[in-house]
């Protein structure tokens, strides 16, 4: 703050009795002071005029040196849509007509509450009987190297639209940091006046606060698609240039050059005045239900205020503060009960609507819409039978309804079922039954979009014998492709069958009506690329999926897109993400890889080492001839690995969905009976297979002779040597269903055993359910089937041992070397509380 | 009266995941960030054999135990479903991009 003729904060300022402006009062009436000429400060003289214009005498203080003018229009000024003079609200004819005194830049930097006085950045006093803080918001500026260099703005005010218009006009390209609503409608701008722009955005969702992930999704995807390129879950280190900026630096050492850089990471309630004055402070002044602060001569409004533990910074809320406002004012004291808050605009000409809480919880329903072709995406929260909360993309007409039965609470139960297709449908003919609904419709009526199906060829084939929702889908397509016809294919079984519907097969997940198949042939067939993706495609009726569907959907995806895919650690379960096996205790259990069962000196020490260093409770011996240690902390682990690791071993990936171990018996190299080398066959399958993420765990064993030590005969793969060759099998497992092999082949080489066992692998990774072992789905496909994809069809089978092998050149990087060097350092270490704060 | 304890930034947290913190000798606690970045506490116990909550799949509002995939709503602590058992709740206020954690009674009885 400045001050000036020696003033300081909590001094007393000079009164200069000399100034006209400076009388007590003025004919008697009170003298109103208004700290701030915004949309808040303003709007509130407004609905005071409209009282009882007589009443009060008023000043308005103002940092800009404009008029007010409507700060929510500045993204249509720096688009060149609109000019300044378009988005003035007050002229200087307004202030003269109502008689008010303005005082434009130059800002109040002092308020003495004693002597009832402000005192401006020039020195100027004003004596006041009722003062009105309406400071609003200042930008908030992230603590970076760099952050005041010339060239780095925030967007908050007409002059940071003259910065960003003056650096547009040279071009080049421009960094926006903070992908909400302000950084998008600053990055568009700049996008419209021809500027390269990178969004950064720290969190993983555009506009996290107004959207969900699945809109943010959305949104991203299509500004991506007008040039804009959008880095979320990007965390700035540094803003970097000589005299000037020239780009920004990101935590992971990416650099992306910009001669501007717009920092719209978010407002902070402006409290220093009224913090200053002593008045009490929390995120924002505190006001009562009458916008009155801790001294009642003393009103704030606005986004500068906390009302009822909310701070707002939508415009909404500021009208209903000012009129609550303006009622004290004029003894009507009506009192701001808080603002239920919608948000409907347009980000670079996309719709966008939210409303209340869609942030779910207990005993909140997701009503979910998603039409994939038309880019809509809608999400009603329920609660009691009451609209909570939604969200909306893409098609948002119905917003203000949505918005209207939430304010009002009506009960919705009676029009739940159509609520999401919109007043049209919803109130037609009140409670509509959506079975009669479907009946109405005439044969030529569309179900099917995406395959362009009519109900008439949905009831022919159901007539014809589909007697289930997956025969229906066979037959003729209908709701195979999006799923959002679902309801009304099954609405049309149970109309022409009845009771004689037959269920299908299980859906993935409570969160879909597609079973497993139906997920991995649409993931492959629409080229999906991530999660949200496939659940916004395929209609996922929760936001973000539950805890069985998205490890399935992770691992489709990392199967179908290896190397481009990047995996979702919060989609795995705890092992997977922590590389360990977690025990009841919370402790981990660690293995290291011994290929084929072999060790060495050099590994056993380090192994014995890490049980004394560590302090292991225990250490034992696996059934798939690995030792395991057990008992380590999850701080300990990457710790432990880098021991381990330093003697030359790897994860062993006990932990995982993945090629667990090969086991091996000592073979024609030191048994009599041996008839081949199966440790060293052991030794290549585990070096060829390690590190393959799988539907299910996966283990293999390799036996010298049909004795069979290794046991490979209830393994998923079982090599069990011969004189002649390898015997193949395949599909067995220990476990509560015990089941041996089938023999899948006997091979002469010990190339062959391999290549076979590649092809067996990738058969199973690309077509087994998730969580289903080779076992029953064997059981499921048949041995045939098996061995007509990997023994008949040669050139299929060296197909499926090419995409095996692809795959593996992107997963056999040893997880633990990559923690043991400080990667995901987040999932071992604990938060460290830093300050204790008593209110 | 409440005292809180900043025990870090939303940043520090993954999205739908959990870090862990220790105040004192209290009991461990488990801090989350759901999908839609909200972040909630609960003491890093299932109600049913003691599993700790931060290690599960975070989805909607709700943590899957790691050790027996019980459900857990992160706003009450309450087991979901046929389940029964509840996990204590621990306050959390945000500032800005700031957690705060309201302390445990025992240990500001402690301090």
């Amino acid at each position: 703050m400045e001050f000036q003729d020696g003033t300081q904060a909590g001094m007393e300022p000079a009164l200069d009795s000399g100034d006209a402006l400076l009388t007590p009062a003025d004919g008697g009436r009170e003298h109103l002071v208004v700290v701030g000429n915004g949309m808040a400060g303003c709007r509130a003289v407004e609905e005071l005029l409209a009282r009882d214009a007589a009443r009060y005498r008023v000043t308005i203080f103002g940092a800009e040196p404009h008029v007010n003018y409507n700060r929510i229009m500045l993204s249509p000024v720096l688009a060149g849509e609109k000019s300044f003079d378009d988005i003035v609200i007050n002229t200087r004819e307004w202030y003269a007509d109502n008689g008010i005194d303005l005082i434009a830049g130059d800002p109040v930097s002092a308020i003495n509450r004693s002597a009832k006085a402000v005192t401006s950045r020039s020195g100027r006093t004003v004596h006041y009987d009722k003062l009105l803080i309406a400071t609003g918001s200042d930008p908030f500026i992230i603590p970076v190297p760099g952050k005041d260099l010339p060239g780095v703005i925030s967007f908050r005010d007409m002059r940071d639209v003259d910065t960003m218009l003056a650096a547009a006009a040279n071009g080049g390209n421009a960094v926006v940091i903070g992908g909400g609503l302000l950084g998008l409608e600053a990055a568009h701008g700049l996008t419209l006046r021809g500027m390269k722009v990178t969004v950064i955005h720290l969190m993983d969702t555009l506009m996290e606060r107004q959207l969900d992930e699945a809109a943010g999704w959305l949104l991203k995807s299509a500004l991506e698609a007008r040039g804009q390129t959008i880095l979320t879950g990007a965390n700035t280190a540094e803003i970097y240039g000589e005299g000037k900026v020239e780009g920004v630096r990101l935590k992971d050492g990416r650099e992306i050059p910009a001669s501007l850089v717009v920092m719209a990471v978010g407002i902070r309630p402006s409290t220093a005045l009224a913090r200053g004055a002593g008045l009490a402070v929390n995120r924002g002044i505190l006001v009562d239900d009458h916008m009155v602060t801790s001294d009642p001569d003393v009103l704030a409004v606005g986004e500068c205020v906390e009302h009822d533990g909310n701070v707002y910074g939508l415009v909404a809320p500021l009208w209903d503060m000012c009129r609550s406002l303006a009622d004290g004012l004029t003894d009507r004291h009506t009192g701001y009960k808080g603002s239920v808050t919608s948000t409907k605009l347009k980000v670079a000409g996309l719709d966008v609507f939210s409303a209340g809480d869609f942030s779910g919880g207990e005993g909140s329903e997701d009503i979910v819409l998603r039409d994939a072709s038309r880019g809509v995406y809608k999400r009603v929260v329920v609660k009691d039978h009451r609209i909570v909360g939604a969200v909306l993309y893409g098609d948002t007409a119905d917003g203000g309804w949505y918005f209207d039965l939430l304010r009002k609470g009506e009960d919705i139960a009676d029009i739940r079922d159509l609520l999401i297709f919109g007043p049209a449908f919803a109130s037609g003919g009140g409670a509509l039954d959506p079975k009669a609904a479907v009946a109405a419709l005439s044969d030529d009526a569309e179900i099917c979009g995406c395959n362009g199906v009519s109900k008439g060829q949905v009831v022919a084939c159901i007539e014809q014998g589909a007697r289930s929702l997956d025969a229906v889908r066979g037959a003729c397509k209908a709701s195979a492709s999006c799923g959002s016809c679902t309801g009304l294919v099954e609405n049309l079984l149970s109309e022409v069958l009845g009771d004689g519907v037959q269920s299908g097969p299980k859906s993935l997940c409570k969160c879909t009506s597609f079973g497993h198949d139906d997920v991995r042939r649409e993931i492959v067939a629409q080229d999906m690329r991530s999660i949200p993706e496939v659940m916004q495609k395929l209609h996922w009726s929760t936001p973000d999926g539950c805890s069985s569907c998205r490890p399935a959907l992770n691992y489709y995806l990392l199967c179908a897109l290896p190397g481009i895919y990047q995996d979702d650690q919060q989609s795995r379960f705890v092992n997977e993400r922590m590389h360990a096996n977690i025990q009841k205790d919370g402790t981990y259990s660690v293995v290291p890889r011994m290929w084929g069962g072999l060790t060495n000196p050099r590994e056993l020490r380090a192994i014995a080492d890490v049980v004394e260093k560590y302090d292991a409770p225990m250490v034992k011996v696996t059934g798939g001839q690995r030792l395991d240690i057990f008992g380590i902390k999850k701080e300990d682990l990457p710790a432990v690995w880098a021991d381990l690791n330093a003697a030359g071993m790897v994860s062993g990936h006990a932990y995982g969905k993945s090629l667990r171990t090969v086991k091996t018996c000592v073979g024609s190299e030191w048994c009599r009976f041996g008839t081949q080398d199966s440790t060293g066959l052991g030794v290549k399958t585990e070096r060829m297979t390690w590190g393959s993420w799988m539907p299910h765990k996966f283990k293999i064993a390799v036996s010298g002779c049909p004795r069979n030590c290794a046991e490979a005969t209830i393994k998923d793969f079982g090599v069990v040597c011969v004189d002649s060759g390898y015997e193949l099998h395949v599909g067995g497992n220990g476990g509560i269903h015990l089941r041996a092999t089938d023999l899948l082949c006997k091979v002469t080489t010990e190339q062959e055993a391999l290549d076979y066992c590649a092809a067996f692998i990738q058969l199973y990774r690309e077509e087994a359910r998730y969580l289903e072992r080779t076992a029953p789905w064997i059981e499921r496909v048949g041995v045939d089937y098996v061995k007509s994809r990997i023994v008949e069809d040669h050139a299929g089978r060296e197909a499926l041992r090419a995409r095996f092998l692809c795959a593996q050149s992107f997963s056999q990087d040893d997880p633990w070397a990559q923690r043991a060097a400080g990667a995901r350092a987040d999932l071992h270490q604990p938060l460290n509380p830093t300050a204790i704060a008593a209110e | 009266m409440t005292d809180w304890i900043d025990i870090g930034t939303i940043a520090d947290i993954p999205q739908r995941g959990a870090r862990t913190v220790q105040i004192g000798g209290e009991k461990e606690i488990a801090v989350f960030r759901t999908g839609d970045d909200q972040v909630f506490a609960l003491v890093n116990e299932c109600p049913h054999k003691n599993g700790p909550l931060s290690q599960g799949i975070v989805h909607g509002h709700n943590v899957a135990c790691p050790l027996h995939n019980w459900t857990i709503a992160l706003k009450t602590g309450e087991a979901q479903g046929n389940d029964e058992g509840c996990t204590p709740t621990v306050a959390v206020r945000m500032d800005g991009d700031r957690i705060l954690i309201a302390q445990p009674v025992q240990a500001r009885e402690a301090a």
